[in-house]
């Protein structure tokens, strides 16, 4: 037997105290950058965050007072177009890759899936502006909608499919064993089963189209009045952020902070109901 | 001995039929594959109606696949077979596998009750998830599925709980009631007790003594004594083969082959 080596012990704690220091800074380093973000839009936000900023329509250059109500409803409406078309193809065709393709067809669809996560915002506003906006010959906020969908689209599928592969085999087994179609175990048994999951990428695909800007500048373009027609061009909160920003008006960038800080909120907002309606009634 | 003598050939089969001689499940030549691998080799043998047959051998002799050939499940993991499994005289091939698995329900080894589901949902899932929706109804079946799962007492005051918040003992009975429940003709078990105590599994053991008034029963276990207290017949399977097949009594006291014999003595396996 090697005789016991008191050198070699107190190496060891060293090793494991240095270590676990790194892994603690890193983990700071990570959540400085979010800590900033927050800290900036609400100390610079906050001024103009009032109740006419939800209720009021964007004022003229150098009238004081407005808001951003038509920005905000537009932002919701872009996200529920996208939503609309996104979740469903998201959450199906990441049903059919899971249980369903284990071939050719599959891992082609699964590839470009990929590809497709990896596609420049952008280029998706430049696709959706010739599907939608060329034939329409206006700007429109379906258009929009329809570009943040197809940037939803590669989250929530790829997430509905790990989920999916998650759940046991046995889970499978025993619905088809009680004689239940195949379809039907699949969707009302394992998907139910991986539904949290899935939400969760429902959620990164929402907030991730929420915080689209480029895609929208060639889809969705802007609008300074009320406006919920989805054939017409819509405000968003993004694209005024852009460009309250790079104007050069004090108020106006004061505004960008403002609505910064909203849209930071409407997404916490919306992941919080989500977590809400989805918790499940028990622990899996 | 003489369950086997009977049967043997597709053409002895034919005649059964048409002599309305059938049993329950007539097993005619089948052979069980995994791609090439040839699992069950030309097995043939009649199960009983409303009798309980245990099948046993050593592990990888294909037991869990005979099984599992008997109600499709084999070809849901990608499996062929050839040769003929007749349910009251009809091919199960030429059945829907839907439909069959409704006649016939199976019990998995590791109990898998649905864990989003609450109980009283798990016992009425296969019903449920058919479109079946009359909540008078399915109360009853709930009910009765329960108490003849010998759960009802445990669980009466929390059927809204979690199925999977119960101990494993109580889950593996909530899954055969949850067979039950769908009223099949047959229930097949693949070692139900294998991942229980002894006290669950002794629950297990009275509780297929009572299932048998109503259902045909396939166990497969690797339990020896509990092949001999449960079963009317047994089968022993080696390597994929039928060694013998006959009455529990006989096979444990004067099998006629020495196979069987060093087997159910603990000489080998």
């Amino acid at each position: 037997m090697k005789k016991y080596n008191k050198f070699t012990f107190y190496r060891r704690k060293a090793t494991n105290v240095v270590m676990l220091s790194l892994s603690l800074i890193s983990a700071l380093v990570t959540i400085i950058p979010l800590v900033l973000i927050f800290y900036y839009t609400i100390s610079k936000g906050i001024a103009y965050l009032n109740i006419n900023f939800f209720t009021k329509l964007p004022t003229p250059v150098g009238e004081p007072g407005g808001g951003m109500v038509n920005a905000i409803v537009g932002t919701l409406i872009l996200i529920g177009i996208g939503g609309a078309i996104g979740i469903p193809v998201g959450i199906l065709s990441g049903t059919y890759l899971s249980e369903f393709g284990k071939n050719k067809f599959g891992a082609t669809v699964r590839f470009l899936t990929d590809v497709l996560s990896g596609v420049p915002s952008i280029v998706v506003g430049v696709v959706a502006y010739t599907l939608v906006v060329i034939p329409m010959k206006h700007f429109s906020a379906l258009a929009g909608g329809v570009a943040l969908a197809i940037l939803m689209i590669p989250t929530i599928t790829r997430t509905t499919e790990e989920m999916i592969k998650l759940v046991p085999h046995s889970y499978r087994e025993a619905g088809l064993a009680l004689g239940i179609p195949k379809w039907k175990t699949s969707i009302l048994i394992v998907l139910k089963t991986a539904w949290k999951g899935i939400a969760t990428g429902i959620l990164l695909g929402l907030a991730r189209a929420a915080g689209e800007t480029a895609p929208l500048l060639f889809t969705a373009l802007d609008n300074r009045f009320w406006s919920t027609n989805v054939f017409q061009p819509i405000a968003s909160l993004t694209v005024y952020i852009y460009q309250y920003a790079s104007s050069p008006y004090k108020d106006w960038n004061d505004q960008a902070w403002t609505a910064a800080l909203v849209l930071i909120l409407l997404i916490s907002v919306f992941s919080l109901i989500f977590r809400i309606i989805t918790r499940s009634k028990y622990k899996t | 001995m003489k369950i086997n003598e009977q049967i043997e050939t597709p053409a002895i089969v034919e005649e059964k039929i048409q002599k309305k001689m059938a049993n329950k499940i007539l097993v005619a030549d089948l052979c069980s594959y995994f791609g090439k691998a040839k699992i069950i080799k030309n097995i043939s043998l009649e199960i009983p109606e409303k009798k309980v047959v245990a099948i046993i051998g050593p592990s990888g002799c294909g037991k869990s696949t005979f099984l599992r050939s008997i109600n499709r499940m084999h070809e849901v993991v990608g499996g062929t077979i050839t040769g003929q499994i007749l349910l009251d005289g009809e091919d199960i091939m030429k059945l829907d596998p839907v439909y069959l698995r409704r006649k016939v329900g199976m019990v998995f080894q590791k109990p898998n009750p649905f864990p989003t589901m609450s109980i009283f949902n798990n016992v009425v899932a296969g019903l449920k998830l058919n479109g079946f929706r009359n909540k008078k109804a399915l109360t009853e079946i709930v009910e009765r599925s329960l108490k003849q799962a010998a759960l009802w007492d445990e669980v009466k005051d929390n059927l809204n709980d979690s199925g999977a918040n119960i101990s494993g003992g109580q889950q593996q009975r909530l899954c055969i009631a949850r067979t039950i429940a769908i009223n099949p003709e047959v229930i097949l078990m693949d070692e139900p007790a294998s991942a229980l105590d002894p006290i669950s599994t002794a629950k297990i053991e009275e509780l297929i003594f009572e299932l048998k008034k109503d259902f045909t029963i396939v166990i497969v276990t690797h339990n020896m004594q509990q092949a001999a207290r449960v079963s009317d017949y047994t089968a022993f399977f080696y390597m994929g083969e039928l060694v013998e097949f006959s009455d529990t009594k006989k096979m444990f006291t004067a099998p006629d082959k020495k196979q069987t014999e060093d087997y159910i003595t603990g000489r080998f396996g």
